[in-house]
């Protein structure tokens, strides 16, 4: 399941997510994506993220299905937030179970890294010393990924 | 034919609004591009964004449909 939210998901308390329930895993991976004060050398003081919203979920819930398909993982959540949010906020959750750990590693991933290419999700970065912009994709652009 | 367009991020920026019916006469989404390009002078060119319609992506090449909703989809930066 793949959802966007504007709530705040800085603790994984407040995920409303049942796959940890599940009595067969073995292996929980969770990739958690916080928001940093720098980028490209720039100081970012917080950032903003729009959504397409009707198709991000269609997106999002596709990745998640592909990610079943591809590996052998029990089952896979993500969150995503929109809106307005602060250094160290939580941007991102995505979630893989598996009955043993190496396939909710590579599942995660894939999952993380299919968002930041084809979820329709927009960020502009607010700096300190100028004006805001939209970025683009670090990878997707052939930079390093963090 | 009547369709919806919906802008984001840049797209809404440059537009001044986040969506719009119109009526249009052109057949391709490529063709639609080039029309609204004009009126409105987008942020980036065709070859650097994708393009949806009714929620999933397609080609620019995809025809138009009434009460299609068409959404331009400048680089994406989710994560």
């Amino acid at each position: 399941m793949f959802k966007i939210t504007e709530n705040n998901i800085n603790n994984i308390h407040e995920l409303e997510t049942q796959i940890l329930q599940d009595p067969t895993v073995g292996g929980i991976v969770y990739f958690q994506g916080v928001v940093r004060n720098h980028n490209d050398g720039k100081d970012v003081k917080s950032l903003e993220y729009e959504a397409y919203s009707e198709m991000a979920q269609k997106v999002g819930n596709d990745i998640i299905q592909r990610a079943k398909e591809k590996f052998s993982i029990v089952d896979a959540y993500s969150v995503h937030r929109v809106g307005h949010l602060d250094i160290n906020d939580t941007a991102v959750w995505v979630i893989a179970t598996s009955h043993h750990r190496k396939e909710a590693f590579l599942a995660s991933e894939y999952i993380i890294d299919t968002i930041k290419q084809e979820v329709p999700i927009w960020k502009r970065e607010h700096y300190i010393n100028e004006e805001p912009k939209w970025v683009a994709c670090h990878r997707c652009m052939g930079h390093h990924d963090h | 034919m009547k369709i919806n367009v919906k802008y984001f991020a840049s797209f809404r920026d440059k537009t001044g609004v986040s969506s719009e019916t119109i009526e249009t006469t052109e057949q391709s989404i490529s063709e639609l591009f080039i029309e609204l390009n004009q009126k409105y002078d987008f942020p980036l060119n065709k070859e650097q964004i994708k393009v949806a319609c009714n929620e999933e992506y397609v080609s620019f090449e995809t025809l138009i449909k009434d009460n299609d909703t068409i959404v331009f989809i400048p680089p994406v930066a989710g994560g």
